[in-house]
């Protein structure tokens, strides 16, 4: 079995699966569990000056039927006291010393993060990481997001916490930016031994219409929140590989942003990160999530041969180019499955109103004959009339797909409800690849 | 394979799968269905406790070995149970969305789906889903190539036990390869299986019978342990007249010819069957008989179907193939004529009829074996051997699992029985499983 522990930034974990700074790792009590379940590590419920919290405070969003695709909060850091906290790291750590404990971080004096620094150090704490990232409350009085928004604020106080820390630091930062690449290059100035992305990006999660009030609803009002779940994870995938790909990062990164399985993991990780964090799948799930994500890991690392999980780290990174670079000779184009189509035209409706209009209903007259499913010519070029109900035996309602006309843009196979039924087959071209920065290069473009 | 090949005209082949396997787009859309339930009824439903909710998610993530070991390491036999298993009366009878009048999850079939794809991966990647530890020099014989011996004698083998499985049958799966209706499963699927079962290091001798070719001191002189998977005898009979007519069946024996007996048929003759009994096996035969021939099926029963031990769900697909029931009738005779059966005489409430028909099949239960052998062990007043809650019996080298213990149960108990019983010898001596 592949090897799964990773050492992320001098932080050694038995498995590269932390729980995020977040409501899942509130207590010791229920860190302790997380880590009886298997996961790896787990970043401590930011620790500042205690607050105080609303009611209600979290929202989300369904579609169709599946519940918690996108998950919204308004709660800020620890609203229990911090010697409670501290006590309670000591003890997880007296108990699981082969685990990693992070301890999230946010105050706002260079005095508050040293003695806060000091604390953590003191219970045992294998790392700490920065929230630069909350994005609703706490940026309010001049923390989270408001620091992760302003790189040379954040590199200086990154610079005060490598003064006094002596374990590892994680500046946590905030999507709520238009480049990440310019907090992630401050935070590598100042000092961090590594990044933590994504926090929560800024939202709105609904309207009471009766009310009038936004949601969550806490009275007659609302504010914005900070929005998670498997919805944020290609926004927090791109910035992670942004960073991955960058050469004055170059640092470890910890990967968070809606994962919830062991495949999301792994993309993050051939993305680049060493170690990934979760929070809205374990609020929806629970701790026990982890498991198939151990076993799902090692199973696939065991498949492609890879003996440990540090083999995969950023592994997608060099495939990961600029649109410039794309092959325009390289085509692809739909196949429908007739064996398995049940008929429902989806993929027909999608082409025709939000694509190339090039998949037909059985029912149509088509211009050309070629017997089978293979429709090599174009309903426009002048052959004999024929019907396609005759097609697929039985099946009048499979779809055909006028191939001369398809543009390979993937919309039939992504609408599909039959997974594998419509495919998109590689078309061969004798021309040889060929990018817009070559066609920039030869003088063609 | 240490047994000759199976016949390839055996009746049962006809028959068509009641749970077919999924396509992995049928898997995968019935899969995220799941609500993942916390502490999930659908696994208490379930004798062997498979995590249901766990091996169903990970099909929907594709991770298909890991969803078939969820399984099979709790139940060896996870692969037979997904076709046999009346799901209808266990997780999927329990399964909450039955409360939201919403269709069930199907487990079966996804257990199915899982257990195949987790074996295609062990050929296709040369990897084993379980490898047995080192030979730790302790040695159990086995009683009955069953349900109950296979699951018991599998899990000592992972755990480096030596297992070996006498069956007094030629063909090794008990009832999973001579019994179980062919609409759930064909003997060539339950000789698959217990093939896979003896690839983790199981021995198997064929055609050898506790109390015919050895007794129980000879292996207690040569085991640790031994382990009793009997199953039941031979079918009941009613000890009415004319019952030893050709034509009369025990559903079990009938049951085995149509799965495993080259080039058995129904004559054409036989226009109507009369069933006696309303318990599984009755409603089984009668079902398997309605699927095969165009004759008029009869189940005789007689008390009400109130009082029916079969399932509800199998008499109304029965039902579906035009079984019909006749309530409080109680068999009086077989009427024959010239040597053959014309027809079963009972006694209804409104007075004596003959009802014609060709055959007379007897499905009211079977012989407790261990009665009419010498096991050394104690017996309770309806011939079952008595056991602890982990299968051992009064002899502290003896265990016991599967119908041979409870009267006749399910393929599912027998499997958690042999596991149980597995996990009790170990700890017995101080090993792990
Ligand atoms: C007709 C029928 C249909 C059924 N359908 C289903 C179903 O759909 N689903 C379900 O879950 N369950 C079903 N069952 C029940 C299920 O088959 C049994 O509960 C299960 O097979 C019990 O397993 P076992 O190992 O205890 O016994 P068995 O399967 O009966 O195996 C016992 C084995 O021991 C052997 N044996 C007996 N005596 C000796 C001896 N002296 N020496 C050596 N070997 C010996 C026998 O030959 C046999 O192979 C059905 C039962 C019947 C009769
Ligand atoms: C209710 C809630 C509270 C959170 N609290 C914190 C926090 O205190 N500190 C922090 O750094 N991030 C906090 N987060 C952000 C998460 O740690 C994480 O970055 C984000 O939810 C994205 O991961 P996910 O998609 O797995 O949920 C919180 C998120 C939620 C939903
Ligand atoms: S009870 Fe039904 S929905 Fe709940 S976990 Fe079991 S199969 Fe899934």
């Amino acid at each position: 079995m592949a090897d799964l522990s990773v050492n992320m930034c001098g932080i050694q974990s038995p498995n590269p699966f932390w729980l995020a700074s977040a409501p899942p790792a509130n207590t010791g009590e229920q860190i302790m569990r997380a880590f009886d379940a298997g996961w790896g590590g787990a970043v401590w419920k930011t620790l500042g000056t205690p607050i105080v919290n609303v009611s209600s405070r979290f929202g989300s969003i369904d579609y169709d039927g599946a519940k918690v695709v996108g998950f919204n909060n308004i709660e800020l850091i620890t609203d229990r006291p911090l010697d409670v906290n501290f006590k309670e790291i000591a003890e997880v750590k007296k108990r699981y010393p082969k685990h990693a404990v992070i301890v999230s971080l946010m105050v706002e004096t260079k005095e508050e993060w040293r003695d806060i620094i000091k604390r953590s150090e003191d219970a045992g704490a294998d790392g700490l990481e920065l929230n630069f990232g909350c994005p609703h409350g706490m940026c309010e009085r001049g923390m989270g997001s408001s620091v992760g928004q302003e790189p040379a604020v954040l590199e200086r106080i990154t610079s005060w916490v490598m003064e006094y820390a002596n374990i590892p630091v994680l500046v946590k930062l905030t999507p709520n930016i238009g480049d990440i690449l310019d907090p992630g290059r401050a935070a590598v100035r100042g000092g961090a031994s590594g990044l933590s992305l994504i926090n929560t990006i800024k939202s709105v999660m609904g309207v009471d219409l009766d009310r009038m009030v936004p949601l969550p609803r806490v009275g007659d009002a609302s504010t914005n929140g900070g929005y998670c779940g498997p919805a944020v994870k290609p926004i927090a995938m791109h910035m992670v590989a942004a960073l991955a790909r960058d050469k004055e990062v170059g640092i470890p990164i910890s990967g968070i942003g809606g994962i919830s399985n062991w495949r999301d993991a792994a993309e993050f990780i051939a993305l680049g990160s060493t170690t990934v964090q979760v929070c809205t799948a374990v609020m929806h799930h629970g701790y026990r999530i982890v498991e198939d994500m151990i076993d799902g890991l090692s199973q696939f690392l065991d498949e492609k041969g890879m003996t440990s999980v540090e083999q995969l780290i950023g592994h997608a990174i060099p495939n990961y180019k600029e649109w410039g670079q794309l092959d325009l000779n390289y085509r692809v184009i739909a196949e429908i499955n007739p064996e398995t189509c049940i008929g429902c035209q989806l993929c027909y409706v999608a082409c025709q109103d939000g694509a190339h209009q090039c998949i037909h209903l059985a029912s149509t007259d088509c211009d050309a004959y070629h017997g089978v499913h293979d429709h090599a010519q174009s309903v426009r070029t002048k052959w004999p009339s024929v019907r396609h109900d005759e097609l697929h035996d039985g099946k009048p309602r499979v779809p055909w797909v006028d191939i001369d006309e398809c543009v390979g843009c993937n919309l039939c196979e992504l609408v599909c409800p039959v997974p594998g039924c419509i495919t998109m087959k590689e078309i061969a071209n004798p021309a040889g690849p060929e990018s817009w920065n070559d066609r920039v290069a030869k003088g063609l473009a | 394979m240490s047994w000759s090949p199976l016949p390839t005209d055996r009746l049962e082949q006809g028959f068509k799968d009641k749970r077919p396997l999924y396509t992995r787009a049928e898997a995968l859309v019935e899969a995220n269905r799941c609500l993942y339930c916390h502490d999930a009824p659908c696994i208490k439903a379930c004798a062997t406790g498979i995590d249901i909710p766990h091996f169903i998610k990970q099909i929907a993530h594709d991770n298909l070995p890991g969803a078939a070991k969820t399984i099979l390491s709790v139940n060896m036999l996870g692969a037979s149970c997904a076709q046999v298993c009346p799901v209808e009366v266990m997780c999927v009878g329990d399964c909450v969305f039955n409360d939201l009048n919403e269709t069930p999850i199907n487990i079966g079939r996804l257990q199915r789906y899982a257990t195949t794809e987790g074996l295609k991966y062990e050929n296709t990647s040369g990897r084993r889903l379980f490898t047995a530890k080192p030979a730790n020099g302790k040695k159990v014989a086995l009683i009955g190539a069953g349900p109950a011996s296979l699951a018991c004698a599998a899990y000592l083998a992972l755990a480096g036990v030596k297992a070996s499985i006498f069956e007094r049958d030629p063909l090794p799966g008990g009832l999973n390869t001579t019994g179980v209706a062919p609409y759930k499963l064909k003997a060539d699927e339950s000789l698959d299986e217990v093939q896979w079962i003896l690839d983790h290091g199981v021995e198997l001798h064929g055609g050898k019978a506790l109390g015919r070719d050895f007794n129980m001191s000879d292996l207690l002189d040569e085991y640790d342990a031994v382990f009793l998977g009997l199953g039941l005898g031979a079918d009941h009979h009613l000890g009415i007249p004319g019952e030893q007519t050709p034509g009369v069946w025990g559903a079990t024996a009938l049951i085995r010819a149509i799965k495993n007996e080259a080039g058995f048929k129904v004559p054409a003759e036989i226009k109507q069957v009369a069933i006696v009994g309303a318990g599984n096996t009755a409603i089984d035969i009668a079902h398997e008989l309605a699927e095969i021939t165009s004759a008029q099926i009869s189940m005789v029963y007689r008390r009400s179907e109130s009082d029916m031990s079969g399932y509800a769900h199998e008499m109304a697909h029965a039902r579906q193939v035009d079984v019909r029931l006749v309530e409080n009738a109680r068999p009086l005779a077989i009427e024959v004529s010239a040597g053959k059966v014309t027809g079963l005489r009972v006694a209804l409430r409104s007075g004596e009829e003959v009802l014609p028909c060709q055959w007379v099949v007897q499905a009211i239960g079977q012989e407790r074996i261990a009665t009419q052998l010498d096991l050394s062990v104690d017996l309770d007043e309806k011939g079952r051997v008595k056991v602890n809650e982990f299968g051992l019996t009064s002899h502290d080298r003896i265990y016991a699992g599967g119908d041979c213990i409870n009267g006749g149960k399910e393929v599912v108990n027998a499997a958690a029985d042999g596991r149980e019983s597995a996990f009790a010898m170990l700890k017995s001596w101080g090993l792990e499983a």
